[in-house]
Order: structure tokens, then C-alpha cells, then sequence
């Protein structure tokens, strides 16, 4: 791998050198390396692109790593990535996206990611996203994620696309069955003529079943980002879905909180803010010495962190 | 030293206009200064623009002789002018031990930034960690807000009301902050306040009223004539009341 390829892999999967644990590393739409473990097996799919991910019962403080990089420009691929997590498990997977586009040509990566956690298993899923440009050429990445969480189960998914991708659409679905929790955390900053769209969607199903959909993001210049959250929930639950956004220049921000109980006990909160940086915030970071703009970046950063 | 020299401020809205600062000139030296006065009476205003947040309409502003007027909030910070607001700003994402080293210009080590909070009476291993949002308390806020203003330990400090907020018995401790600060800073300690302990460890106090100084002196000059001037306010209104 080159060094541009090195450098993506270390910001999307924090990786330098060969990571602990299983991984596979796809680049170019090519297996670049791969590793398995006595207990993570990664199969490539015969009938379709992208591997099953297959983690034994009982597996536990494991890591898998499953970055995916693009350095030729012009290339689109689609990829089925279907991790199945045993039940008692707890494990770590990170995944993430670079592209580097060099060129004039369209750029794309679309995953589907299809999430089975087992019985009382604990998943931490983690997520980043970013593109890097040299010519005109778009970066784009449509991100599906579909979570099934068995009964007792848990995840935390946290995805995070911060700089460089023109075009997003990420739809994420979740069906919960009972005492099944699900937290998600979603940071997202765009700038230039950026769009994206994010669209999560959860069935509260099991009794007892929760959800926290929490996203906070930062639109810049002419940038424009819609998030759509609908929890329905069908049993004895709780949900909340929280948006939280900054909007600076000439961005647009839109934020659809949609909460539906179908059943008696079910208790829903939905909560969205969009505003621009209160002016006594930079006056404050101002008065600490602070020029407005890295007055404005430490509010930023912040507030993504 | 900081110098006003017929510094003027007329506030502009729809209504019409309103001058807050009348023709105002004022020394205020090294030590302890203690500007008070009614309220609506232009203290609040004065501090800001002393910090920069306003700039005077006419008038001139000098720190250690050099025209500070035109410089922004963010030069005049540099040059050693430090604000605590009225009202502290929250900060969803930027944790305590951020704004401390934010204040402080610096890393500032955890065992440093958990000083600056205990000098303020905040237990600082619960709070060092936590985010300057809403759920800290207005109290709270208060005391890490005048924690900021230690960190950054400049010639020129500003508190607007620090007292505001703050429980009685914490209010004991903040004196001593602001004694202790006297001691270590050398510089200029300005205080808006209403409150006759603060008052009382002034080396100099300034009466601020209708925008315009109406009294300038030490403690022992000015404070009779207040207290005079209030216990006068009482007896009139009592007297009215009795009369009812």
C-alpha cells in the first residue's frame, strides 16, 4: 500500500501497521489482507461482494477491523459485509471508509451492513468516513446499515464523517427484540456543496427494549443536511432521538424527529435543535485570548468531539 | 493602570437612542476597585467596555498609557485585560478542564486545573471532567467562570457581580479568592458589586450612577455616605408606608 492508502487507513480504523485481532482490508474493491482468529472468521461471499463476519458464542474483548480505502478514481463498488455476533459475546468492530480521489471521475463506496446480535451479546461498532480530493472528481458513500438485536443484546454504533465526502445517504434500520438497548451516536460536519442525508429508523419490538439515537452535527458554507429519525415503539419501551445541529453560512439544515407508540407503555422522547453559534460564545472564548475564528473551531470541535 | 478619558456609550435602538456612559473619566490603579452604584446605572456597560465587547461612542481608553480603544476583545485579551461575565455562557462538548486550559493559554495538568477549581470551593475531581453545559448549575457555572479568570491570572480582572448566584456560605470562601488573588496578582482587581462585604475589601471604590461617576474614594470615605444614602432610601419609604 502506498502512503496516501496508509494515511486513510489510519484516520478511518486508527490503524498503523497490522491491527490486533481479525481484520480485512479491502482496497480498490480488492482483498488486501485479511486475518482470522480462532473465534472471528471472515468468509468472502460467493454470490455477491463483500464477507460474512462470524463470531463464535461467548467470544470476548475481541477486535475486528474492516476498512474499506478507494485510491483510483472513478471506481464504484457495492458491498454486503453480514456480521453474525454469537450469543454472550462482547466485541469491538470497526469499520470506516477513505477515498482518496485523485482524479475527475466519480468516486463511490455503498456498503450494506448487516448487524446479528445474538443473546445477551455487547457489540461496539464503529464507524468513520472521509474523503480526501485532489481533482473534481466526487467522493461519495451511501452507508445502509441494518441492526437486528436478539434478546438481552446491545449495541453502540458510533459513525462519524467529518470532511470530504460530496454526497451521502446513510439509512439505518433496527428492530429490537426484548431487553434488547440500542445507542447510536452520529457526528457529521459538512462544508463546501456538501449534502447528506441520514435516516435512521427503529422498531422498538421486545419488551422492555431501548433505543438512543443521538446526532450532532455541523453544516458549513452552502452545505445541506437532512436527518430523519422515526422510533416506533410496538412494546413496553423507551426511546428518545436527539438532534442537535450548527449551522454557519449559507447551509441548510433540516431535522425530522418522528416518534410512534403503538403500545400503552411505550415512552418516547424526541428532542432537535438547529442554531447558529451564539455570538456570546465567541465573545467569551474571545475574551480567554481567543481569535473569533479559533474561537469558532474550539466551539466546533467541541461540540463534534 | 487602566485610564477612561471622556469615555461616552449611547446604546441605539428602535426607540430612539439612550446614553448609558456620560462623559466619564477614571483612574483605577493597581489593588482592589469596587465599582458600585444602582442599578441600570452603566457598571455593567463600563466593564464591557473595558473588555472590548463595546467600543465607546467618544472617548478614549488607556492601558498603562498605551490607546486601547480600537483593539478588539481578543488584543486587549492578549494585552492582559480579563472578564467574568454576569451571566456565564454554556458550552455543550468543551469540558471544564477545556476552558481552563483555554483561559490559561496553555495544557494546563489536571492537578493544576483541579487548584483553580478547589480555590473556588468546587470539588474538582467531579466536576474537572464534566461539560460547561446546561447541567451545571448557575452557582456552578459562576465559580468556574471566576476559575477561568484565575487561570488566566492577567494585570487587568473584571468580575461583573461575581457574588450573583453564588450561596452565602460559599460567598465567605469567594472573598478570600479575591484576597488572595490581591495578594498574588499585583495588578488590578475590578468588581462590580452590590455587596457590602465585597465593598468593605476595597481599596478603592467607584459610585456609578446615571452613567456618570458620583462618587470615587476609599472604602471608609464612600461607605457611610452609601449606607447613609440607603438607610435615607428606608426611613423615606417607611415613613410613606406609615402614612398609609
Amino acid at each position: 500500500m502506498n502512503n496516501t492508502e496508509l494515511e486513510l487507513l489510519k484516520i478511518i480504523a486508527d490503524m498503523e501497521g497490522t491491527p490486533e485481532g481479525a481484520y480485512n482490508i479491502r482496497a480498490n474493491s480488492e482483498l488486501e489482507s485479511r486475518r482470522v482468529t480462532e473465534n472471528i472468521d471472515i468468509k468472502t461471499k460467493t454470490d455477491k461482494p463483500g464477507i460474512d463476519i462470524i463470531i463464535k458464542p461467548n467470544t470476548k474483548g475481541e477486535k475486528v477491523h474492516i476498512p474499506v480505502i478507494i485510491s483510483q478514481t472513478g471506481l464504484k463498488e457495492l458491498v454486503y459485509n453480514d456480521f453474525y455476533i454469537g450469543d454472550n459475546c462482547d466485541v469491538e468492530i470497526v469499520a470506516g471508509c477513505g477515498i482518496h480521489n485523485c482524479g475527475d471521475e466519480e468516486s463511490r463506496h455503498d456498503g450494506v451492513h448487516t448487524f446479528f446480535v445474538g443473546k445477551n451479546a455487547k457489540v461496539t461498532y464503529t464507524e468513520k468516513h472521509i474523503g480526501i480530493a485532489d481533482g473534481k472528481g466526487e467522493s461519495n458513500m451511501n452507508p445502509t446499515t441494518v441492526i437486528n438485536i436478539d434478546e438481552g443484546g446491545y449495541m453502540e454504533m458510533e459513525t462519524t464523517q467529518l470532511s470530504g465526502v460530496d454526497s451521502t445517504d446513510r439509512k439505518t434500520t433496527a428492530k429490537l427484540k426484548d431487553n434488547a438497548t440500542l445507542v447510536i451516536r452520529e457526528k457529521l460536519m459538512t462544508s463546501g456543496v456538501e449534502t447528506a442525508k441520514t435516516d435512521f429508523v427503529v422498531d422498538l419490538d421486545g419488551e422492555n427494549s431501548s433505543a438512543n439515537v443521538v446526532s450532532r452535527s455541523v453544516a458549513k458554507d452552502n452545505s445541506y443536511q437532512l436527518f430523519l429519525s422515526r422510533i416506533n415503539g410496538n412494546n413496553i419501551c423507551n426511546g428518545h432521538t436527539e438532534c442537535d445541529a450548527i449551522i454557519m453560512d449559507n447551509a441548510k439544515v433540516s431535522a425530522v424527529p418522528e416518534i410512534t407508540a403503538n403500545h400503552i407503555d411505550a415512552s418516547l422522547i424526541h428532542e432537535a435543535a438547529i442554531g447558529k453559534i451564539a455570538g456570546e460564545q465567541l465573545i467569551k472564548l474571545m475574551t480567554l485570548g481567543l481569535t473569533e475564528q479559533e474561537a469558532e473551531e474550539q466551539i466546533v470541535n467541541g461540540f463534534l468531539k | 493602570m487602566l485610564e477612561l478619558k471622556n469615555v461616552s456609550f449611547t446604546a441605539e435602538n428602535e426607540e430612539g437612542s439612550k446614553d448609558i456612559i456620560k462623559n466619564l473619566s477614571l483612574k483605577i490603579d493597581n489593588g482592589f476597585v469596587v465599582i458600585t452604584g444602582p442599578n441600570g446605572g452603566g457598571k455593567s456597560t463600563l466593564a464591557k467596555l473595558i473588555a472590548g465587547i463595546i467600543k465607546p461612542t467618544s472617548g478614549q481608553i488607556l492601558l498603562d498609557g498605551e490607546d486601547i480603544t480600537d483593539l478588539s476583545i481578543t488584543e486587549r485579551a492578549k494585552k492582559g485585560v480579563s472578564f467574568a461575565f454576569q451571566q456565564p455562557v454554556r458550552f455543550k462538548g468543551i469540558t471544564v478542564h477545556d476552558l481552563i486550559s483555554l483561559a490559561s493559554g496553555r495544557d494546563v495538568s489536571i492537578s493544576e486545573a483541579c487548584d483553580y477549581l478547589s480555590q473556588v470551593g468546587l470539588c474538582a475531581r467531579d466536576y474537572i471532567n464534566r461539560e460547561v453545559n446546561a447541567s451545571l448549575s448557575g452557582g456552578e457555572l459562576k465559580r468556574i467562570e471566576i476559575a477561568t479568570v484565575l487561570a488566566r491570572s492577567t494585570k487587568i480582572s473584571i468580575f461583573d457581580e461575581p457574588e450573583a448566584g453564588i450561596d452565602l456560605w460559599s460567598f465567605k470562601s469567594l472573598i478570600k479568592v479575591f484576597e488572595k488573588m490581591h495578594d498574588n496578582l499585583g495588578g488590578s482587581i475590578i468588581i462590580i458589586s452590590h455587596q457590602e462585604r465585597i465593598l468593605n475589601i476595597a481599596d478603592k471604590v467607584i459610585v456609578l450612577a446615571n452613567g456618570t461617576l458620583k462618587a470615587e474614594g476609599t472604602k471608609d470615605e464612600i461607605l457611610p455616605e452609601l449606607l447613609h444614602a440607603t438607610d435615607m432610601g428606608c426611613s423615606v419609604l417607611k415613613a410613606q408606608t406609615e402614612e398609609k
